[in-house]
């Protein structure tokens, strides 16, 4: 189509160049180490009149049960305390406009709540309560393990989580990285009175860390979450997963879903942690391979061949493994042609250096998006949470864009080699194994399950 | 205890029309070095014609082909060098383009959405990988998924029987694989007028520069003529509607309750509608969970969406009340919907008191603001309601709104939701 077919085609027009870059005021910070060990790191971002928290507590998942536990502890820490009910918990944080929620990895568990600026008390208050007289009481708990038992059902029936889940078992083994979700007979087996220990055990201000952004004032509110939380004490110090194992690729892990119309494609391997003086190199080899939309991958398997909506590589940062992940889901008919399109664009950014227009482009993009997603007050909580975390500053995102745009061609590429090399990477796939099989094993060895 | 309340702002506002009918509104908020642009077109699913399901949203990947003066791929990849993300979405009633950048590029944005809406390139070659492209996101998201398209897609045909109101809105496969080049041409010409659109830029910009630039821009983009819009109403059910589905990598089965609401273009009749969802739903203060899942343990979620794509202020009239119930293979569907009846006619017959009135505009207020703290959802809110109500500056007023709203209105609104008025989608599971 050229134009309107009432019109004459239109004549190309120059793009427009950009304008004078305009940076972020850097932000208010206050930070204390309270008493307890708890470190709390307020910001103020007065957009609009909401408060954001996140406390991280590192509490790591070490066997094999602590996994089902660590679910039921998120399912079921605000079912009760000493003092309300879980309606009246419901109650309390409604009337704030605010909510409280927990979630939880195998390094850690995450209380995120928000509230409308005034509430803030109230919800340092609830947050308080829960921390120090959560009661875990049996019927409830009884009740939410049922219904957790059928949302992991539901959840481990999508054919996408199936195939993450096959793939960190291929990369980590029995390791608790190995999997993300119990079985759900599993949460089924956990009692009341383990979460109680469990909660009194795993859940100590020591070591962990409360980030606060939003439209507050830094140094008060210092203040008030150490006189909201000074009840919040115990023994015990963070704990870890266990130490990673190195790990050697095998075959193709196929997994059959017989009459699936697309197969999952999960391709990756370790990369480096985000305190890595690599770091910027990787995130650039990543993106470039299969990030955004001009990425490689994409430009190939979607936009020239069809194959696929919406791959993409991300990369996951543990505290103990950091790895780089390629999610592809495509239709069942070429899955092996776009397994060969992945091995081709992942031995290309592992063997040539990309070009400097390229690296320079890809910067800028991660550059902006970094400053979009940490334009809002939730965005900014929650990235400001996992640097601290990992030990980085605040200065971490003030400096971050300099250290993307200084990357060179070859450092992308030294750090393709190491995180995106064929060689290197492990490959699942969940898809209709009577169809794809064959063509599967032309490529190379496959374990079939 | 009394609610929290806050006092939000309304955002400042610039107005304006081109010459060739192009609706502009400007909204400067200098928080943030970031902006955003979004360009929504009066056209969406219920206006594709029979024969051609789909084909909006198709026409949308079309969008991002290639236009006047740019090759395939670099609209992408001036708005990604950029530092900016971009995105298009297709509706019930509009199809949108937006794109949120560093704010020093925000002339690249507008050249950019005007040298589209100008001309698509649309070949042979594209249109042929983008249906497949297409058909790869409907496997994804509805054919190879547990629920795919539950409710949004299965419901419509429940509650609805005229076309537009009831098709499929991703398409059927035939219908996709029969879209040729001329048809683009045709959609292109009748509803991308730059009349039948509204361009919203919000973020850190000057509106006086800002509006020359999208006067250097946009002012020649050829007028032409715009259509009219259908009135795609309908007679409501006058006794229950029922289908089942069965989910074949359904685990567990679902329910679907979905009513006519009054036309969103009346607001004061609308909003308790809304906030009758939240207070039925919303966190666990709400009454079907309390009941549902905390009291009876019958299901182990419930939601309540209004508008079949979940965004009560995307669509115009005819809209939907929906209530999405999952439960276990043990409990019998009836039940269910037994509870949630008798939750409604509670509701119905003794009201909300004030003080769980003043909680629910408490959550509901906050989750507007948390909304309007992002550029980019604030624009895109903002480009909704200036389409369908002339008025972006309700991003910022809608709260204020919502508190008007009286337990007598909650009342009303639910004692309108009865058996004899809905449709009913039991999903059924069937996986293995």
């Amino acid at each position: 189509m050229s134009g309107p077919t009432t019109e004459q085609p239109a004549q190309p027009r120059a793009v427009p160049g950009l304008g004078k870059v305009r940076r972020a005021k850097p932000p208010t910070v206050a930070e204390r180490v309270l008493p307890s060990g708890l470190r709390v790191v307020a910001i103020r971002r007065a957009s609009v009149p909401v408060v954001h928290l996140r406390l991280r507590v590192p509490t790591a998942v070490r066997r094999d049960a602590d996994l089902a536990r660590a679910g039921m502890l998120e399912h079921t820490m605000l079912l009760g305390t000493a003092e309300r009910s879980q309606s009246e918990i419901a109650d309390a944080l409604q009337r704030i406009g605010g909510s409280l929620r927990a979630s939880s990895d195998a390094d850690r568990l995450v209380l995120a709540g928000e509230s409308l600026a005034p509430g803030l008390p109230d919800l340092l208050g609830l947050l308080a309560e829960v921390l120090t007289s959560a009661s875990y009481p049996r019927a409830e708990v009884e009740r939410e393990a049922a219904r957790l038992a059928d949302l992991l059902g539901r959840r481990l029936s999508q054919p996408g989580v199936v195939a993450d889940e096959r793939w960190l078992r291929q990369v980590f083994g029995d390791h608790p990285y190995g999997r993300e979700y119990p079985a759900p007979e599993e949460v089924l087996d956990v009692s009341a009175s383990s979460l109680r220990s469990a909660h009194r055990r795993r859940l100590v201000p020591d070591g962990s860390l409360l980030v606060l952004v939003g439209d507050l004032s830094p140094a008060r509110v210092l203040d008030r979450v150490e006189g909201a939380l000074a009840g919040w004490t115990g023994d015990g110090s963070p704990t870890t997963v266990p130490k990673v194992k190195r790990f050697t690729p095998g075959a193709l892990q196929l997994v059959d879903r017989p009459g699936a119309v697309q197969s999952n494609l999960r391709v990756g391997g370790f990369a480096m942690p985000r305190t890595d003086p690599d770091h910027a190199a990787q995130e650039l080899a990543n993106a470039i391979f299969a990030g955004p939309f001009v990425s490689r991958l994409t430009q190939n398997i979607r936009e020239d061949k069809g194959y696929t909506y919406s791959p993409r590589s991300s990369l996951h940062h543990n505290a103990r493994a950091s790895f780089a992940l390629l999610q592809a889901d495509v239709a069942t008919e070429v899955t092996a042609p776009a397994l060969v399109e992945v091995g081709y664009e992942l031995g290309r950014v592992a063997s040539l250096p990309p070009s400097a227009d390229e690296v320079e482009s890809m910067a800028q993009h991660l550059v902006g998006v970094l400053a979009l997603s940490t334009s809002t007050q939730a965005g900014l909580a929650a990235t400001l949470s996992v640097l601290l975390a990992d030990g980085l500053g605040v200065d971490w995102l003030r400096d971050h864009p300099q250290r993307l745009l200084a990357v060179t061609p070859d450092q992308v590429h030294d750090a393709a080699r190491r995180i995106l090399a064929p060689a290197t990477r492990a490959t699942t796939v969940v898809g209709d194994a009577s169809v794809v099989g064959d063509s599967l094993r032309d490529l190379g060895p496959v374990d079939l399950s | 205890m009394p609610a929290t309340t806050v006092r939000s702002s309304v955002p400042t506002v610039e107005r304006a029309t081109l010459g060739n009918g192009l609706r502009v509104v400007l909204s400067p908020d200098r928080s943030s070095p970031v902006v955003a642009v979004a360009v929504y077109y009066d056209v969406g699913i219920r206006s594709e014609p029979e024969g051609r399901t789909g084909f909006a949203h198709l026409f949308e990947h079309l969008m991002f082909q290639g236009s006047s003066s740019l090759e395939k791929m670099e609209h992408v990849k001036y708005v990604q060098s950029s530092g900016g993300t971009l995105n298009g979405s297709t509706r019930l009633d509009y199809t949108n383009y937006y794109e949120a950048l560093p704010a020093h590029a925000l002339e690249r944005a507008l050249f950019l959405e005007a040298d589209r809406m100008r001309s698509p390139r649309v070949t042979e070659e594209n249109l042929a990988n983008q249906i497949a492209v297409v058909k790869e996101e409907i496997r994804v998201n509805v054919l190879n998924q547990p629920y795919g398209g539950f409710p949004w897609l299965t419901l419509p045909p429940v509650l609805f029987e005229t076309f537009p109101n009831a098709h499929n809105g991703y398409g059927g496969f035939e219908d996709l694989e029969s879209a040729t080049v001329d048809d683009a041409q045709d959609f292109f010409d009748r509803y991308y007028a730059p009349g039948n659109a509204v361009l919203v830029v919000g973020g850190d910009l000057d509106a006086a520069d800002t509006m020359r630039l999208v006067e250097r821009h946009f002012g020649d983009v050829p007028a032409r003529a715009v259509p009219e819009r259908p009135d795609f109403d309908e007679p409501a059910p006058t006794s229950e509607r029922r289908a089942q589905h069965v989910d074949t990598h359904a685990p567990a089965p679902a329910l679907a309750l979905g009513w006519r609401l009054p036309d969103p273009a009346d607001l004061a009749a609308y909003l308790p509608f809304v906030v009758l969802s939240s207070a039925l739903t919303t966190g666990d203060a709400s009454r079907l969970k309390r009941r549902l899942v905390h009291t009876d343990s019958l299901a182990t979620d419930v939601g309540t969406h209004i508008g079949v794509m979940q965004d009560p202020f995307d669509v115009r009239n005819p809209t939907v009340l929906s209530i999405e119930a999952h439960h276990g293979n043990d409990v019998a569907a009836d039940r269910v919907v037994t509870a949630t009846d008798e939750e409604l006619d509670r509701v119905a017959t003794d009201g909300v008191d004030r003080a769980e009135l003043e909680r629910v505009v408490a959550r509901l207020e906050s989750a507007i603001l948390q909304g309007s703290d992002h550029v980019l959802s604030r624009t895109l809110s903002m480009a909704a309601f200036e389409q369908q109500r002339g008025r972006a500056e309700l991003v910022g007023e809608l709260a204020g709104h919502v508190a008007q709203v009286t337990p007598e209105q909650v009342r009303a609104a639910a004692a309108t939701l009865r058996p004899d008025n809905r449709a009913r989608l039991d999903l059924l599971a069937g996986a293995r």
